[in-house]
């Protein structure tokens, strides 16, 4: 069985390919972008024939993926922690539906916020719908989960998740890959009423969804990825890891001197009968959990018990950022090794900026001193490269929240009585979820401006392609109803630095919706074009 | 035999191809191998750390413990000093001295190699100049690798052939350049270790 060096993202992109997938969908998102940049490169390599691109967003890419599934293909939708928020519409109603087309989602959190505003953990997604989650610690697990995923998708007639991490998905280990199964057969739902969930064939879905939970648990109450290792003797404490803080776990095993029973839980829902035998032998349980403690706050319950737990509810792991190998240290009584060196000198931080010449420090210079001339302003922005105007030197930035809120916090802000208010977003960003905000504007008159920062590409999760070119965006945006007199263009170059600002006055002062796109190629992605010889 | 290597430096000086050329040998010679990076706003001229992990037998956790590295390989002088608290007893600091001043209070270039030296013993190579000196600025990774070679538990011979074969399909020349690199690399950290 040949060996391949991957990501564990990359792990997950072949088990699926392997697995036979016919379709794959998603919207970039670090730290998930690599597995169907995999997928998309082996497609036009092996002219595989998938139906594999990206989406506008997360939730159109799960919807694309039913469709799939729906025909009895099997399909892939991939995301980050965040994306799920946007997709849950679709995913919480899927566990609802008929799945006969293995329907595998793709999760990947962000424990310590690497790339993204919060670390929720996607297995509580998957407990609230309802369905089997399987979370790899390692690459090979990763590649292997992907393919059984499909298979329990298809045997249990719902989607199933995998969830993984950072540190999982962008790290690299030696994977022994198997064949490649054949894809299914283009086959129609056979009861079509099952995928209506009109209120009447809903709840008769939603009463099988509950009755299907207890052949759920007892899959994941005997499965092979929840390992008990029990010890009599040892009745101290019991350890319970989840996810990668089994790797650190065992990391450190050597210096407990002792190997206490420990539970390791990669399958939901949480095997609850293993959870109780390995409790009835000891007097502690150390919950080692990456993400949220999910699993915990499960044991801790409501009402009084004489177990004692320790883990991130009560601080013995810190509650926030990743695990890691040495802060498990201290809940497992071992002391934090000695630092024996220190640099002895303060070293600055070198937080992430926008690259040399970057087309949105010119309009952010724009944005500045236009807005410098008002006696108050609001700058909104949004997810993206230009999230990094929050940082000097540019600093024109002043709320972030979430893909596509620029727009209405803007419109929100402006109709409460403030202004001039200004909301930036990206063209990706724009197309994920800034169309729909600015309906609302133009629908209501509302005094406020819009500056499309287009770069033409999704630029901070490595230059993929966008879903509408520029011309299409400005046709778009007449075709929404914003006036045409306040629809401007403008190129972000130093040289129209003067002419740019009275431009953006301009629109600023006008009281109705006024859009001004500021275009010009990212940087990274024209240069990576033309490595490519044209073909990004 | 266990071995591990933080790698450091600026997003886009190249860290990752460190790691792929050392963890390229490292598999040659049969080790378990692991490798860790962050994507995404990292990138952005930010500070960029892999942990890369070798070992005769399984690896655990992708993360590398405070204190467990054998050697701290940097693209870079302050970042470098960054991941000090990962270095072990005996561990080896390998850094370029060419510094990327892309932040307003970079420190001293005379402290920061003083600290480098004195806290550290660590080794501290012209590598810009030195891959001049074979035929390409951007020769630089091959530098560093070169510098780390003598410390590291590969042969080198082993590193010359993932070098070729990282170089291979760019041409001869490209990969006479990048050997030439590494030995330079190599003797000055012979010299200096």
């Amino acid at each position: 069985m040949p060996k391949q060096v991957l990501l564990g993202d990359e792990a997950i992109a072949l088990g699926a390919i392997h697995a036979g997938i016919s379709s794959a969908y998603a919207y970039p998102g670090t730290p998930s972008t690599e597995i169907t940049e995999f997928i998309l490169e082996y497609n036009r390599k092996h002219d595989a024939g998938l139906a594999a691109s990206w989406s506008s967003n997360e939730k159109t890419a799960y919807e694309e993926a039913l469709g799939a599934s729906f025909v009895g293909r099997r399909a892939l939708v991939c995301m980050k922690h965040v994306g799920l928020n946007v997709a849950a519409d679709p995913f919480i109603n899927s566990a609802l539906l008929d799945i006969r087309g293995g329907l595998v989602l793709v999760v990947a959190d962000d424990p310590g916020m690497h790339s993204s505003q919060n670390e929720q953990d996607s297995r509580y997604y998957a407990d609230f719908a309802g369905i089997i989650c399987l979370e790899p610690t390692n690459q090979q697990e990763a590649y292997e989960m992907t393919a059984e995923a499909f298979d329990l998708s298809e045997q249990f007639h719902i989607p199933v998740m995998i969830r993984i991490t950072t540190r999982l998905a962008h790290s690299r280990a030696v994977v022994t890959t198997g064949g490649q199964r054949e894809r299914n057969p283009l086959e129609k739902a056979p009861d079509v009423k099952k995928w209506m969930l009109l209120p009447a064939l809903a709840r008769k879905q939603w009463k099988n969804l509950l009755e299907k939970q207890s052949r759920l648990e007892e899959y994941t109450g005997t499965s092979g990825h929840n390992t008990l290792e029990l010890h009599p003797e040892f009745t101290d404490y019991g350890v319970i890891t989840t996810g990668l803080g089994k790797n650190y776990y065992l990391e450190n095993l050597p210096s407990l001197g002792a190997t206490p029973p420990h539970l390791h839980i990669s399958a939901y829902p949480v095997p609850k009968e293993k959870v109780a035998r390995l409790a009835s032998g000891v007097k502690k349980v150390i919950v080692i959990e990456e993400g949220y403690p999910l699993v915990e706050k499960y044991l801790r319950g409501i009402l009084p018990q004489q177990l004692q737990i320790d883990g991130k509810m009560n601080q013995a792991i810190p509650p926030t950022g990743e695990l890691n190998p040495d802060n498990i240290r201290p809940a497992l009584g071992l002391k934090t090794e000695e630092q024996k060196k220190t640099p002895g000198m303060s070293l600055p931080g070198r937080p992430p900026q926008l690259c040399r010449g970057c087309p949105h420090a010119d309009t952010f210079d724009t944005i500045n001193q236009a807005a410098g001339t008002f006696e108050k302003s609001i700058v909104t922005s949004d997810i993206g490269c230009y999230a990094l105007g929050a940082l000097p030197p540019h600093q024109a930035i002043e709320t972030i929240i979430c893909m596509g809120a620029s727009i209405g916090v803007a419109k929100g802000a402006a109709e409460a009585g403030f202004e001039p208010v200004v909301a930036t977003i990206g063209d990706s960003t724009f197309l994920h979820s800034g169309i729909t905000p600015l309906v609302d504007a133009v629908a209501n008159g509302t005094p406020m401006t819009v500056v499309i920062m287009d770069n033409s590409t999704v630029a901070m999760t490595g230059g993929q392609e966008t879903m509408l070119e520029s011309s299409g965006i400005r046709r778009l945006v007449e075709g929404i109803g914003v006036e045409a007199e306040h629809i401007r263009t403008i190129i972000p170059l130093k040289k129209n630095a003067e002419e740019n600002v009275k431009i953006l006055r301009e629109e600023m002062e006008y009281k109705g919706v006024s859009v001004i796109i500021s275009i010009r190629e990212c940087l990274e992605t024209a240069k990576k074009k033309r490595k490519s010889g044209g073909n990004a | 035999m266990k071995y591990d290597i933080i790698l450091a430096g600026v997003g886009g000086q190249g860290v990752l191809s460190l790691a792929a050329v050392i963890a390229a040998a490292a598999m040659e010679e049969g080790l378990q191998v692991r490798q860790s990076e962050v994507h995404g706003m990292a990138q952005r001229g930010g500070a960029v750390v892999s942990h890369l992990r070798l070992s005769d037998r399984r690896i655990e956790g992708d993360l590398i413990p405070k204190g467990g590295a054998g050697m701290i390989l940097s693209m870079e002088p302050l970042e470098g000093l960054r991941y000090l608290d990962f270095l072990s007893s005996g561990g080896k600091l390998v850094t370029s001295s060419d510094p990327v001043v892309n932040i307003p209070d970079y420190p001293e270039m005379e402290e920061l190699l003083s600290v480098i030296r004195k806290n550290t013993e660590g080794i501290v190579v012209p590598s810009e100049s030195m891959a001049r000196e074979a035929g390409s600025v951007k020769a630089t990774n091959m530098v560093m690798i070169g510098a780390a070679a003598s410390f590291l538990p590969l042969r080198k011979e082993t590193l010359e052939a993932a070098i070729t074969g990282l170089f291979e399909r760019k041409g001869a020349d490209v990969v006479e350049t990048n050997k030439k690199a590494f030995a330079l690399g190599f003797e000055s950290g012979k010299q200096a270790g």
